[in-house]
C-alpha cells in the first residue's frame, strides 16, 4: 500500500492526526465489511454447507453459475434489464426533481421535499402496492379497471409473467427518490450563490443556462455519489421483489441476482455458491460503475 | 451594525438578480410538474394511513375509497391485542429499535465524518487507497457480507445483542463517501486560515470542517436514522425481547389481507416517527442555510 519511502516513524510523525481520526472507522470498517468480503470471495471457490467446514472445489461454482444454472440466466437478464430502466430513470429523476424543488420557496420547498421522499422513508409501506395490485377485485387496480370498463374480468397481476416486471419498475421507482435526491438537495444547497450573481451579470439568461454552466459543474461529487448509489442500488433490486411478486415469482418473471442468492444462501444453505454468486454480482457493479464514471466525466 | 446593512443589502440584490433569470411561465410549469409526481408519491402512502383509521367495513369496500367515513382507532387497539401475544409488550419492541437508531445513527456519523475529513482534505501515505476500497466496498450489498458476518459476529461473541446490528451499519461506506464528497468542497484556504491560527487536526475538523458541512451530516442522520429505524434484526437477533417493530411488522403483514387493518396501523405508526425526524432536521438545514447567508 506504501510505496514512499519515508520510514513508518517517520509518516506516522506527520500524520499522526489522520490516522487517529480514520481509526475508528477503520477498524469497524475492516472486522465488519472488508474481511466478510475477502471472506467471501474465499469462500465462493468452495462448497460450504454451515454445518461441515467448507471444502476448495476450485471454479466449479463458477462454471455450474455460467454454464449449467438456467435459472441465474434469467436473474442477469432480469436483473439488467430492471436495472437499465430503473437506473437512469431514477437518476435523472432524483437530479431533476431536486432541482425543481430547489427552485421553490422554503416552505412549499421543505413540503414538496418531504412529499417526494415519503416513499423510501416508509419502510414496508410500499406493501401497500400488493393491495393496489392484488389479483380479486378487492385490489385497487382492478376494482377500478372493472368500474370504468377497461378489463371484462379481474387480472392475476403478480400471477401473470408478463405483468411481474412494469410493477416492480413502478414501485422501485416510486421508491427511489432516496439516498441520491437527499444528497443532491444538500448538494444544490451547497453551491456558492455568489456565482449566480455572477453569471446573471455575465449574461445567462434563464434557469436552463444556470442549470448547464453553474449548477452541474459544481454539484460533481454529489452526482458521482448519486451515480454510485443508484446503479447499486437498481442491480441489488430483492426484497419488493420478494414481497410482492412472491418467491421464486411466477416462472421467475421478478427473478433477480439477489434473489438467487437469497435462495441459495437463505433457502437451500450452499452457502459456498450464494457467495459465488454474491462476487458475480460485484464484478457486474464494477463494470457499470466503471462505463457509467466514465461517462460522467466526460460531459465535465 | 454596518456589517448587517451590507449582509441584507447583498441578499437583496441576491435575490433581484435570481429572479431576473425567473419566467412566470417556467415556474408555473415547474409547479404543474412537481404537483402531478408528487400526487403520485402520495398517493400509496395516503391510502396506508387512511387504511390504518377504517373500520374492517370500509377496509373492504369494492371499489375501496380514499376517505373513510367511521374513523376508528380499533386497529390500534387490535394490534396491541395480537402482539401481546407474542409475550413481549410493544413498548420493548419499540425501544429496542430506538437503542438500536440512536447508537447506530450516532456512531455512522461521527465515525464516518472523522474518517472522511483526512480523506477528503489531505494526501498522505494510503489515503489513495483507502479511498478507492471504499468505493469498491459500496457495491458490495449487505446480503453479500451477510454469511461472513454471521460467522464473525458468532466468534466474537455479538450474536443476539444490538451491536450485531449496529456495528456493520457503523462501518458502510455510504457515510463516509457521502461526508467526503461534501468535504472535498470546503476551500482549502479556510483550512490553512485554521491552521495558521494554531488549530490541529482534530480542532479543525470538529470546529470548522463540521460546522461547514452540516447539510451534508444532517442528511447523513437522516438516511441512516432511517435505515436503523427499518432493521429487522435478520439473522442476528433472535430473543424475541430484543427484536425491533419491523419484525413485528413483518409478522403481521405475512398474517395476509385479512390484517390489512392491523399492518397499516403499526406501518402508521412505523411511518410516524422518520417522518417528524424528516422534517425536524429539514427545517433545521434550511434555517443554517439562511442564516449562515452567502458561503464563500
Amino acid at each position: 500500500m506504501k510505496k514512499n519511502k519515508e520510514p513508518f516513524s517517520l509518516v506516522w510523525k506527520h500524520h499522526k492526526n489522520k490516522y487517529l481520526l480514520i481509526a475508528p472507522f477503520a477498524i469497524v470498517f475492516l472486522v465488519f465489511t472488508l474481511i466478510p468480503v475477502v471472506v467471501s470471495i474465499v469462500l465462493s471457490f468452495t462448497s460450504f454447507n454451515m454445518v461441515e467446514a467448507p471444502s476448495f472445489n476450485g471454479l466449479s461454482n463458477y462454471i455450474n453459475l455460467l454454464v449449467r444454472d438456467d435459472v441465474f440466466l434469467i436473474a442477469i437478464k432480469n436483473t439488467l434489464l430492471f436495472a437499465l430502466i430503473t437506473g437512469p430513470i431514477s437518476y435523472i429523476m432524483c437530479f431533476l426533481f431536486a432541482w425543481m424543488i430547489n427552485e421553490l420557496p422554503p416552505v412549499p420547498r421543505s413540503i414538496i421535499t418531504l412529499v417526494f421522499y415519503a416513499p423510501s422513508i416508509s419502510g414496508n409501506a410500499y406493501m401497500i402496492w400488493k393491495l393496489i395490485f392484488s389479483s380479486d377485485t378487492y385490489g385497487w387496480a382492478n376494482a377500478w379497471l372493472l368500474k370504468l370498463g377497461f378489463i371484462q374480468s379481474r387480472v392475476m397481476w403478480f400471477e401473470t409473467a408478463k405483468y411481474v416486471m412494469p410493477i416492480l419498475i413502478v414501485v422501485q421507482l416510486w421508491l427511489s427518490l432516496g439516498v441520491s435526491f437527499l444528497a443532491f438537495i444538500a448538494g444544490l444547497q451547497n453551491v456558492d450563490k455568489s456565482w449566480y450573481e455572477a453569471a446573471a451579470v455575465e449574461g445567462v439568461k434563464n434557469r436552463w443556462q444556470e442549470l448547464w454552466y453553474i449548477t452541474l459543474p459544481s454539484m460533481k461529487p454529489q452526482l458521482m455519489f448519486g451515480a454510485v448509489m443508484q446503479i447499486t442500488g437498481s442491480l441489488s433490486v430483492s426484497q419488493i421483489s420478494i414481497d410482492l411478486a412472491g418467491f421464486p415469482s411466477v416462472s421467475y418473471a421478478g427473478h433477480t441476482i439477489l434473489t438467487h442468492l437469497h435462495d441459495y444462501g437463505n433457502v437451500r444453505y450452499e452457502l459456498g455458491y450464494a457467495c459465488t454468486i454474491a462476487v458475480v454480482l460485484f464484478f457486474i457493479m464494477l463494470l457499470c460503475n466503471i462505463i457509467v464514471q466514465k461517462l460522467l466525466r466526460k460531459l465535465g | 451594525m454596518k456589517k448587517l446593512y451590507k449582509f441584507l443589502v447583498s441578499k437583496l440584490r441576491a435575490r433581484k438578480l435570481r429572479r431576473r433569470n425567473r419566467s412566470l411561465m417556467g415556474d408555473m410549469g415547474l409547479t404543474l410538474v412537481l404537483a402531478f409526481f408528487g400526487l403520485f408519491s402520495l398517493f400509496p402512502l395516503i391510502f396506508t394511513v387512511v387504511n390504518a383509521f377504517k373500520p374492517l367495513s370500509e377496509i373492504f369496500i369494492i371499489p375501496p375509497k380514499m376517505t373513510v367515513e367511521n374513523p376508528t382507532l380499533n386497529n390500534f387497539f387490535d394490534l396491541a391485542t395480537i402482539v401481546e401475544s407474542f409475550n413481549v409488550p410493544l413498548s420493548r419492541y419499540i425501544f429496542n429499535t430506538g437503542m438500536i437508531t440512536f447508537l447506530g445513527t450516532f456512531g455512522t456519523v461521527l465515525l464516518g465524518s472523522m474518517a472522511a475529513f483526512p480523506l477528503a482534505k489531505y494526501t498522505f501515505p494510503g489515503s489513495k487507497a483507502m479511498s478507492n476500497i471504499i468505493v469498491y466496498a459500496l457495491m458490495f450489498n449487505a446480503s453479500v457480507t451477510a454469511i461472513p458476518n454471521y460467522l464473525i459476529m458468532s466468534r466474537l461473541g455479538l450474536i443476539d445483542t444490538y451491536w450485531a446490528v449496529i456495528l456493520p451499519a457503523v462501518g458502510s461506506t455510504l457515510g463516509l463517501y457521502l461526508m467526503k464528497n461534501f468535504m472535498v468542497q470546503i476551500p482549502d484556504e479556510m483550512l490553512e486560515a485554521a491552521k495558521i491560527d494554531g488549530a490541529g487536526e482534530f480542532k479543525i475538523y470538529w470546529s470548522v470542517v463540521m460546522p461547514l458541512c452540516k447539510p451534508a451530516w444532517i442528511t447523513l442522520v437522516i438516511l441512516s436514522f432511517q435505515q436503523m429505524w427499518g432493521t429487522t434484526g435478520g439473522v442476528f437477533i433472535y430473543t424475541e425481547e430484543l427484536k425491533p417493530v419491523t419484525y413485528v411488522l413483518q409478522q403481521l403483514v405475512s398474517g395476509g389481507i385479512s390484517r390489512t387493518g392491523v399492518s397499516s396501523a403499526i406501518s402508521f405508526i412505523m411511518l410516524l416517527v422518520p417522518v417528524s425526524v424528516f422534517v425536524l432536521s429539514q427545517s433545521n438545514v434550511i434555517e443554517t442555510m439562511a442564516t449562515s447567508g452567502v458561503k464563500g
